[in-house]
């Protein structure tokens, strides 16, 4: 089951290291992590999605919360909430038609002779339907961001 | 008025004074040398110098676990360092709160692959609980106020301070003040558990029949002996001890059932199997208790007071998880009882007690070994522990390696006081046991201390007998000679039909009496039974002096009841020929 956990910590050097090393110490996926520093510069906000069972997500929490430069751990899953992805996909300019890229939400952010560069938003799960849906038109470099989240509650991931 | 120039090495020596620390142990080298002048220049702090930096933080870490206040090391950057990781890994899998300085390449130097830099910060990262590389000297005090704080509140385990050569130079000075309190945002352990819990907790404890309660290293860190005492008689329930955890409750009291797990008594390892209630406090469901997690326990509730909210149903699956120290929680519990309107009845508990009291006369271990002699003519391991029990009269501080003898040592040792064995159970660390010994008597020294080992782990740090000569630490070493890496060996006899495949050394052991003499120590060799207590004596009445005690042990001799791999608590092995299913 893919689960998004979002948290803040110290913005220092290591404290990064410390929260992606105990994945890969206690066997823990990252399918994607996004991380950046929050309007009180004191504090960087990270968000992953990773996959496990209800008792996996569970330990990853509790372990993160241990960490000494983790300030505060939500489980964004625990309740409704956004999640946001931002994808740039580049196309050669003949390959891909204006129609397409508006039927799929697309918006063009660069554009020349040559190519295309297009940025698409959605949730995870939309944009891996949009890249399906981009494959006959022959994208020359896909890049994704790995998703954000915000719950839909009163509930905040703040300090 | 307060404040006073002075350089980041004179801050960090402050700053350890300020913490209270009076003894560190280490080793120099270039990076900390600025440090070891500081050292140099003041009386406050004792430096003890180390033959290997393993060494030294196993001697702080022996200090810890037996004083209860944090240890110190001191080690260089580069091989210093790396030298010092397997004892950082031993505290952090131990729980135990050690602060390791490490010197570092100059600020400037770091990630250019400079002599003797080693990315300790990185290293380390994961068998720490928290490290700090140090920016700029004026944030010493406040890194070390942090790094003490961190050690050893909460679930405590090791830090690690990495200082640049720069931070501690000489030249530099600044005002030096050591802040008073210190707040980390992050980091607000509770001590108390959940009023809510604790009622839960008490309503499951009256309503048992066939309880037990399971205590591991947290009572013992957390001084929480006289509370786990008094709850269980309080309610007369039985109590088993994990390997970390004995001397928590008095070793010769009638209701311990002893260790359990792997190497678990009998009694023990029925009793968790077969139970309808485990109180488990500061302890953790590891691997060699449960055996296998699918078939631990099934028929019990669970209480599990633990101060790491992650050790809460990590393994096995609680019904009453309680967060807090152990300390607070059991007194909580005992509060609580006082307010409950029912009476314990202790009758309901008879019939369970009578079934322990049988599982014990039917397979409990026989501690009266020393008065036969042994039919194979060798020395039995056991028996030499038997012997030590006698001559110390349970009164010592007993520090151990690993295998076969420290399995002996635990179980046929009792241990009547907290934090008088002294183990490394969690990462199981062969050489831990002569340092740690040292770190024991440095806190205690005028009690005996004995080291329990084996040949194999004894040669693993064997270098620190120089520094036991240097100190003067007359550290009694009983040394279970089995010419065996004696659990490896067992391990292979049962598993692997009986093919040794590297567990001997043909012949090329050291004379341990001519080495320790070399040393400057004493050595008795005792190779027959009948000699065994006579040398025991002797060796106890040198006060003085280290005396290295080389008893040949029999090297068949395999460590029972063993639980069988993949199934429950109840499948033991009770000697080469009886299983239990
Ligand atoms: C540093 C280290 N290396 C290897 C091991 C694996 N190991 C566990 S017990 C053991 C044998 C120990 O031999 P000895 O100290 O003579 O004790 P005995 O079992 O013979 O009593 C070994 C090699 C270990 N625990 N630690
Ligand atoms: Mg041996």
């Amino acid at each position: 089951m893919k689960r998004t956990v979002a948290l803040l910590m110290e913005n220092q050097s290591g404290a990064l290291s410390r929260v992606v090393g105990l994945f890969s110490q206690r066997g823990y996926n990252i399918e994607s992590l996004i991380v950046a520093a929050t309007e009180d510069p004191s504090l960087s906000r990270l968000t992953m999605t990773t996959t496990g069972d209800e008792k996996v997500i569970e330990q990853i929490t509790k372990q993160l919360n241990k960490l000494i430069d983790v300030v505060k751990v939500l489980d964004l899953g625990e309740s409704d909430y956004v999640e946001r992805e931002l994808m740039l996909v580049k196309f050669a300019n003949e390959s891909i038609t204006r129609e397409t890229i508006k039927k799929l939400n697309g918006e063009i952010v660069f554009e020349n002779n040559e190519l295309l560069n297009i940025q698409f938003v959605g949730s995870s799960e939309e944009l891996d339907q949009v890249l399906k849906n981009l494959a006959s038109s022959h994208p020359l470099e896909i890049v994704r961001t790995g998703a954000s989240g915000i719950s839909s509650n009163l509930k905040t991931l703040t300090i | 008025m307060s404040k006073e120039q002075i350089s980041g090495a004179d801050a960090l020596l402050r700053s350890l004074h300020e913490e209270g620390v009076e003894l560190v142990f280490g080793y120099p080298g270039g990076a900390v040398l600025h440090i070891y002048d500081a050292i140099f220049n003041q009386d406050k702090v004792e430096h003890v110098l180390v033959r290997h930096e393993q060494g030294a933080v196993h001697a702080a870490d022996g200090y810890a676990r037996s004083s209860g206040k944090p240890g110190v090391a001191i080690v260089t950057s580069g091989p210093g360092a790396t030298n010092a990781i397997t004892g950082i890994a031993t505290a952090y899998m131990d729980s135990t709160p050690v602060v390791v300085i490490s010197g570092q390449v100059r600020s400037g130097l770091i990630g250019t692959d400079s002599f003797q830099e080693t990315d300790m910060i990185g290293v380390s990262r994961p068998i720490v609980k928290h490290s700090f590389l140090v920016q700029k000297a004026e944030d010493i005090p406040s890194i070390v106020k942090k790094a003490f704080h961190i050690a050893t509140t909460g679930r405590p385990g090791p830090v690690v301070i990495d200082v640049p050569k720069d931070i501690t130079d000489i030249g530099y000075t600044f005002d030096f003040e050591y802040p008073k309190e210190i707040d980390i945002r992050s980091y607000k352990p509770v001590k108390e558990g959940h009023p809510g819990q604790i009622k839960r907790a008490v309503k499951l404890l009256l309503r048992a029949k066939k309880p037990v309660i399971y205590s591991g290293g947290g009572v013992i860190q957390d001084n929480a002996s006289s509370e786990l005492i008094k709850l269980a008689k309080l309610l007369d329930f039985p109590v088993t001890n994990t390997l970390m955890g004995l001397g928590a409750y008095p070793g010769s009291d009638p209701k311990f059932l002893g260790m359990l797990g792997m190497h678990g008594t009998y009694e023990a390892n029925m009793a968790m199997h077969n139970c309808d209630l485990i109180l488990a406090v500061g302890a953790r469901f590891d691997d060699r208790i449960t055996n296998n997690p699918d078939k631990f326990s099934l028929s019990a509730k669970k209480i599990h007071i633990d101060i790491d909210p992650a050790s809460l149903s990590k393994i096995i699956n609680i019904d009453v998880p309680v967060v807090g120290s152990a300390k607070e929680c059991l007194h909580q519990i005992i509060e609580e009882l006082g307010t409950q309107s029912h009476k314990i009845d202790h009758e309901k508990l008879e019939p369970w007690h009578q079934q322990i009291s049988a599982w014990k006369e039917a397979h409990g271990l026989n501690h009266n070994l020393l008065d036969q002699k042994p039919a194979g003519g060798k020395i039995l391991p056991q028996q030499v522990i038997q012997s030590l029990y006698k001559e110390t009269k349970g009164e010592a501080f007993i520090t151990s390696d690993v295998g076969q003898h420290q399995m002996f040592a635990a179980q046929y040792y009792f241990f009547n006081k907290p934090r008088r064995w002294i183990n490394s159970g969690g990462l199981g660390t062969m050489g831990f046991g002569l340092p740690s010994a040292m770190g024991v008597q440095f806190a205690f020294p005028d009690s005996d201390v004995v080291c329990v080992t084996g040949e194999g782990s004894i040669q693993m740090c064997i270098q620190e007998l120089s520094t036991c000569l240097q100190y003067n630490l007359p550290i009694k070493i009983i040394n279970l000679n089995n010419a065996a890496l004696g659990m490896v060996k067992q391990w292979q006899d049962m598993q692997y039909g009986g093919r040794h495949s590297s567990s001997t050394y043909e012949n090329s052991l050291p004379d341990f009496v001519a080495l320790a003499k070399s040393y400057g120590h004493a050595g008795i060799k005792v190779k027959k039974y009948e000699d065994l207590e006579l040398a025991m004596k002797e060796c106890f009445a040198m006060k003085g002096k280290l005396v290295f005690l080389d008893v040949d042990v029999d090297p068949e001799e395999h460590v029972y009841p063993m639980l069988e791999a993949g199934m429950s608590m109840k499948d033991m092995h009770l000697s080469k020929e009886i299983k239990t299913w």
